[in-house]
């Protein structure tokens, strides 16, 4: 019975992580296109991708190079978009345990798809292997189409719109969302996350307004100890069937 | 060394440090009650600002344009309680179709 449950919570988890990983190719094509036209070599280009690791930050830095900027200005503005990686480590620490080198080894996968798949699943043991499954397999896809991108593509960023491919993402972390919905509370805080993050776009450089929105979801979280959520701490919600 | 290699160097060091600051100063150490709590409510937090600035962030920009209508049929799609894969699919299809007549 419990063999059962784990092999449909399994395929649950591989079915989540599949479809999030299929939609980050199309973005590491764009991203080694991209970085071969800033003139990045191709060693560069993969040490971004595989050290770095963080989509929207590779983007910038290479982008702002590109244009000829300041290290400090491509180094100051990639970094600002990984400060949200300080709340993912908060909402991930529990569920990367083992030795120190294991839990840093584990960091390095920390992007928004692992964080998003990970902190999806209700027990520790599943948001740990949810984060995983989605880290490595980002991983191994991003850093691979870094290459087929760099290599073979230049204005691969028209694909990405001619197939509606833009749109994966955010239907991806919609329907990762979508089962919390169904709790008052969970839905409370999703909307004003939601307001929150949108309400700064304008004002704060990209990646600002998501960090923004779960420092304000717990400081209004603070100021209202009367909506306690019942039953476990971490969560109460479903999950995707 | 290049201006990217510079780059690559500072920006992996301060990233790595940022991603891993949670597990390693944390570790598996369990908080007070409150802040369990709050932390319970971060992912709901996370993913509604994924998916609002995902679907309508361009930059420092506010943007209505087709991946706002593959996000209304990924949400009919989720109504209808369709499978993860189905949802992703009919939202790219749906933006590709709104861009091809638009």
């Amino acid at each position: 019975m419990n063999d059962l449950d784990d092999a449909v919570r399994r395929r649950a988890i591989h079915r989540q992580a599949a479809s999030i990983i299929a939609a980050v190719a199309p973005f590491g094509i764009v991203f080694g296109a991209a970085a071969a036209t800033a003139g990045l070599s191709l060693l560069q280009a993969i040490g971004f991708s595989a050290l770095v690791f963080g989509g929207s930050s590779q983007f910038a830095a290479v982008e702002i190079l590109g244009d000829g900027g300041s290290v400090a200005s491509a180094a100051i503005a990639g970094l600002l978009l990984n400060v949200r990686s300080l709340a993912f480590g908060v909402i991930m620490a529990p569920a990367l345990f083992g030795a120190w080198w294991q839990r840093a080894a584990m960091s390095q996968l920390m992007i928004d798809e692992s964080t998003a798949v990970g902190a999806a699943q209700i027990e520790q043991r599943w948001r740990r292997y949810g984060y995983l499954v989605a880290g490595i397999g980002v991983f191994v896809v991003w850093n691979l189409t870094t290459i087929v991108g760099h290599v073979a593509f230049a204005g691969a960023g028209d694909l990405i719109t001619d197939l509606g491919l833009d749109a994966a993402g955010p239907a991806a972390f919609l329907a990762l969302l979508w089962p919390r919905l169904s709790s008052a509370p969970q839905r409370r805080t999703a909307i004003v996350g939601a307001l929150i993050a949108l309400a700064l776009i304008p004002f704060a450089p990209p990646g600002v307004p998501i960090l923004a929105a779960m420092v304000g979801v717990v400081a209004t979280r603070f100021g209202t100890p009367e909506e306690q959520p019942s039953g476990a701490p971490l969560d109460e919600s479903g999950i995707t069937p | 060394m290049s201006d990217a290699t510079i780059v690559l160097i500072v920006m992996t060091v301060g990233t790595f440090a940022l991603k891993s600051a949670g597990p390693l100063v944390l570790g598996d150490r369990s908080l007070p009650a409150r802040v369990q709590q709050a932390i319970g409510l971060l992912p709901a937090a996370l993913l509604a600002a994924l998916t609002i600035v995902s679907t309508m962030g361009d930059g420092r920009e506010i943007v209505v344009d087709a991946r706002l209508v593959g996000l209304v049929v990924a949400g009919i799609a989720l109504w209808r309680r369709l499978p993860f894969v189905v949802v992703i699919v009919v939202a790219s299809a749906a933006t590709a179709f709104t861009r091809l007549i638009s």
